[in-house]
């Protein structure tokens, strides 16, 4: 029981290795988590889907060590990614900004989403009308007296 | 009408089936350059022991010049290099390069035994001058006119291909543009 116990506690504890290196780490305890913050918005080029924070890429720790040293330099936060920006383009950005070519990317889910719901409601309209039988026609003169007929033999 | 809205579906699947085809085609290793038709950023990187130039951004004026960002320990980067060199001495283009996190005995004992086709090198220890310049993968190539200007960028290994149909017409149009 006790083994299994410190099993679990050993399981719980294992937290996963974090790319940032101690070397990498800033003094300034506020400086180094707003690093931290601008790191995971920062894709590393080489290894794409990851952030530079999680990144074991010599690129990756190469930009790491960059964001440090412009925030050591007195740099905002806005001020190190628009450094960054400059010499890598939007696609560092692991979040796209809003632009005109990023329009159709932020909008068009919405916009997709807006046509389905149109479409639906007038689906859901047509057949509605059906429904209630709103499109049939009353019966001709023809028709009714036919009908009584019918309905007449079956009293009979 | 109403047949045609049975279609749609079908329609849009067609679409889609195409713009995930030519989605697909795209090499997602290549990223358009930030620094197209911007100067080069300002550097100065010291030459290799024993060579008398480096690279700066003020050498870089002047003439149309390619840029090749290389290292010794980039398996590519001698994959290419038979290219680069054929571009330097048969077609008169001055080639540069930046060389990249490199140690410099082992950049100089690869040129020794690859040949040195560069006017001059810069070597960019720390990789600093390379981020600079948007680098994120070894070889990278920039032409550069005459202006100090980046105009065109090739990541990855220069390939027969990318210098016929890409870099030479680009440096003959550069050039005729003084």
């Amino acid at each position: 029981m006790r083994a299994l116990l410190l099993a679990a506690f050993l399981a719980v504890s294992a937290l996963p290795a974090l790319a940032v290196q101690p070397d990498e780490v800033l003094r300034d305890p506020a400086l180094e988590s707003r690093a931290r913050e601008i790191s995971k918005e920062l894709r590393c080029l080489v290894c794409q889907n990851q952030s530079i924070d999680d990144s074991n890429a010599p690129l990756a720790r190469d930009l790491r060590v960059l964001v440090r040293e412009r925030l050591t330099a007195g740099d905002s936060d806005t001020g190190v990614l628009a450094y960054v920006t400059d010499r890598y383009g939007d696609y560092v950005l692991l979040r796209p900004p809003f632009k005109a070519t990023t329009l159709l990317l932020w909008v068009g889910p919405f916009a997709i989403l807006l046509l389905g719901g149109i479409a639906t409601a007038l689906f859901l309209r047509g057949r509605r009308g059906v429904a209630a039988g709103a499109d049939t026609a009353p019966l001709s003169e023809d028709e009714r007296r036919r009908l009584d007929a019918l309905l007449r033999k079956d009293d009979a | 009408m109403r047949r045609l809205l049975y279609l749609l579906p079908f329609l849009l699947f067609i679409g889609v089936g195409v713009a995930f085809y030519m989605g697909f085609q795209r090499d997602p290793r290549d990223i358009p350059s930030a620094l197209i038709d911007k100067p080069v950023p300002s550097f100065t990187l010291p030459p290799l022991p024993g060579r008398p130039e480096g690279l700066s951004a003020a050498g870089l004026k002047g003439d149309v010049t390619l840029v090749n960002v290389f290292a010794s320990w980039c398996i590519p980067c001698k994959a290419e290099h038979p290219v680069i060199t054929r571009l330097a001495r048969e077609q008169g283009v001055t080639v540069r390069a930046i060389n990249h996190k490199d140690k410099a005995e082992d950049a100089l004992a690869w040129l020794a035994r690859n040949g040195d086709p560069y006017a001059s090198i810069g070597a960019d220890l720390d990789g600093r001058v390379s981020i600079d310049w948007g680098v994120y993968g070894v070889p990278e190539t920039f032409l550069v006119d005459r202006q100090g200007r980046i105009r065109f960028k090739h990541v990855g290994p220069l390939t027969p291909q990318v210098v016929e149909e890409q870099i030479l017409p680009m440096v003959q149009h550069l050039r005729t543009q003084g």
